[in-house]
């Protein structure tokens, strides 16, 4: 089977309500799908999904990635850095979990590509809304992972970092990688394709 | 995928003692401790008889305080989805979270003993006994605080729901980490045996529980 994501027939339930239902699409390496739609349309659920933190209510989701890339790296709502740490050591924890052996270079990298390196020593707790985003996304990029599954990427972001944040995301696709992306901030990315969720009601 | 847990275990272990944690069990501990004294009155004699299921008493107590802080403020944080996303069992987390909890919480506790004796009058062959039984028991109790603290970290309140959750449960290392004073072998084989069905089985629920949390 070849690399990448198929979703098929996927649907999902939250609490007993449909979320959405019967929704298929493909992901090969190089692609960016852009999930598009209203508040509580289920962008988030469908990021879950893909993520395996939820199980797929109906449909099947055959993900096959490579074995020398993490599968998967997720920026969502919540940053998962320890407030109390410099923003560099909260980095390198998830760098470390990753079994990264240059972990330390690469949070450094990550963080000068999202315009944080003068910050590394700053605790996390004191940060922006919008520089606590981009920490999250310096995560997603110093992962190295294949698939990345961005929720609302552009949450908080300033122009110029909105526009950095598509830089980004088009390396990591010319570098092979895919990503799905669930924003209602307009993104350009080159080659992407839109899954617009309607309301199932 | 899944790397090896001990940046998780480090972390665990300082998020432990950061901000004054192990200061606050300690200090909450003696606290406890020291009621009984007041509570009962200046005999010396009475104080050294039931010093030691005191100290148990204590410690269980103690045990409680950190708990709203072991799971619920990772789940906020969504520091498990990270880890879920990584490939960890969410059971392996748990249980490096309990191990992380107990070297946070076990050997200040076990220090804060040798005081709480001196404030009891406990003689030295009593002290060494209740040391013997934490040694044995902090484990389990430490496995049931992290389940605990899985179990309710969605629940609003949930720090008085977890002294529900957590002190029934956790009577039988009461039972034979007390009994161990008058029991002495037999007893302490008895707490080993309830510690070690805890530290067994908690992560198994506490990995669940969060599972179910996260949805």
């Amino acid at each position: 089977m070849s690399v990448g994501l198929v979703a098929t027939g996927l649907g999902a339930r939250r609490g007993g309500r449909t979320v959405f239902a019967d929704l298929s699409f493909s992901l090969h390496p190089g692609e960016a799908l852009l999930v598009t739609g209203p508040n509580g349309v289920g962008k988030s659920t469908l990021i879950r999904l893909c993520a395996g933190l939820l199980q797929p209510a109906a449909g099947t989701l055959d993900y096959t990635a490579t074995p020398d890339r993490p599968p998967v790296a997720l920026l969502a709502e919540a940053a998962a850095l320890d407030g109390e740490l410099p923003l560099g050591e909260a980095l390198r924890f998830w760098a470390r979990l990753d079994g990264r052996a240059d972990a330390i270079d690469r949070v450094a990298t990550a963080l000068a590509e999202v315009d944080l390196a003068a910050l590394s020593t700053v605790p996390v707790r004191l940060l922006s809304t919008g520089q606590r985003r981009r920490a999250a996304l310096a995560r997603v990029v110093a992962s190295g992972a294949l698939l990345w599954l961005l929720d609302e990427p552009a949450n908080g972001l300033d122009a110029a970092a909105t526009a950095r944040l598509e830089v980004l995301v088009e390396r990591h696709l010319e570098q092979g990688g895919m990503a799905i992306v669930a924003t209602h901030l307009p993104l350009r990315l080159p080659g992407m394709r839109t899954l617009a969720l309607g309301g199932v009601a | 995928m899944s790397g090896s847990l001990w940046p998780l275990i480090r972390r665990d272990v300082r998020r432990g003692y950061a901000g004054g944690g192990a200061t606050l069990v300690v200090v909450f501990f003696l606290l406890v401790a020291t009621l009984f004294p007041f509570a009962i009155g200046p005999d010396a004699a009475l104080l050294a008889r039931v010093g030691g299921g005191v100290i148990w008493a204590a410690a269980l107590l103690a045990a409680l305080m950190p708990v709203e802080r072991l799971v619920a403020p990772d789940l906020e944080a969504g520091v498990f989805d990270q880890l879920a996303i990584r490939g960890q069992s969410l059971a392996a987390v748990a249980a490096a979270r309990m191990l992380a909890h107990w070297l946070a919480f076990a050997p200040p506790l076990m220090l804060a003993t040798v005081i709480a004796a001196g404030l009891l009058d406990l003689s030295a062959e009593t002290l060494l006994l209740v040391e013997a039984g934490l040694a044995i028991g902090t484990p389990g109790l430490a496995a049931l605080a992290v389940a605990t603290a899985a179990l309710t970290a969605s629940l609003r309140g949930a720090g008085a729901i977890a002294g529900l959750v957590m002190l029934p449960l956790a009577v039988p290392l009461l039972i034979f980490g007390a009994g161990a004073l008058s029991g002495g072998a037999s007893a302490l084989k008895l707490l080993a045996a309830v510690s070690l069905l805890l530290v067994a089985g908690a992560p198994f629920v506490a990995g669940a529980a969060i599972r179910a949390a996260m949805e």
